[in-house]
């Protein structure tokens, strides 16, 4: 059966962008505002995510946690694409400055100045930054 | 204009709760409706009805209670933030068998769908923390 909020909120689509500025491990924010994406894919709307400053870490290839008992949840990114989030932008002078390229991380990405990225903000109802 | 609040922080840590009270109380004072407020991350602890701060400081939980109270304002906690981090009400003290219950009454316990929805309704979702 349909929440209620289902129902109030059939077929209105706004631009959510979730900007990832953080490492994954060390604070939790990585791994709870990736929840968050999730939810907002599972409302039905336009969902984008950008990473940006050591948030590039987050999808970095070659994840191992083992070591500080923690779960890698570094694939749960690659399952994005199942919930059609597809709109993954990554700054190109927080990777250059991490010495990493769009060939070391785990989701195909499209790769953006500090200017196109923020145009794209501009462009969006909900901006939310972890 | 209807605006919806994300608190990010836990109080007296961080200043995040504080700066979104004001907020709040100043918004409300000019008129405009407070459509939820969402405590998330360490966001949670705000809804903790057992801190005893030292009487000479200001205590954020009944800043928020007595303003939450009398503007009717929807005050949600994350579950699954407030479980990891120890916040339960009393229907969930009693299913996870725990022997108390720690969230103010103003406050509920529900899902992340609540903070997507203060994102679609709101005219502006407003996020404090880091």
């Amino acid at each position: 059966m349909a929440e209620p909020w289902e129902e109030e909120n059939e077929g209105k689509v706004k631009k959510f962008m979730f900007i990832n500025r953080k490492a994954p491990y060390g604070t939790i924010y990585a791994l709870e505002s990736l929840e968050v994406v999730l939810i907002t894919a599972a409302f039905d709307q336009d969902v984008s995510l950008v990473f940006t400053d050591d948030g590039v870490f987050q999808i970095k290839k070659g994840q191992t946690t083992a070591g500080i008992g923690m779960k890698n949840f570094s694939p749960t990114y690659r399952a994005l694409e199942g919930y059609d989030i597809e709109k993954l932008y990554v700054d190109k002078e927080s990777l250059d400055a991490r010495g990493l390229t769009a060939e070391d991380l785990i989701v195909d990405v499209e790769v953006m100045s500090r200017a196109q990225l923020a145009d794209l903000m501009n462009e969006q109802d909900v901006v939310m930054s972890f | 204009m209807k605006f919806g609040i994300l608190i990010n922080e836990g109080p007296f840590t961080h200043q995040a709760a504080d700066t979104a009270y004001q907020f709040a109380k100043a918004a409300v004072a000019a008129g405009h409706e407070i459509f939820r407020v969402f405590f998330y991350h360490d966001g949670v602890n705000v809804a903790s009805d057992l801190a005893v701060p030292p009487q000479d400081d200001r205590n954020v939980t009944d800043n928020w209670v007595k303003l939450a109270e009398a503007n009717n304002i929807d005050m949600v906690v994350c579950i699954a933030a407030a479980q990891r981090r120890g916040l339960l009400d009393a229907n969930e003290a009693q299913r996870q068998g725990k022997r108390a219950d720690n969230i103010a009454p103003v406050f509920r316990i529900s899902g992340l769908g609540q903070l997507v929805e203060a994102g679609i309704e709101c005219d502006r979702l407003v996020t404090f923390g880091d």
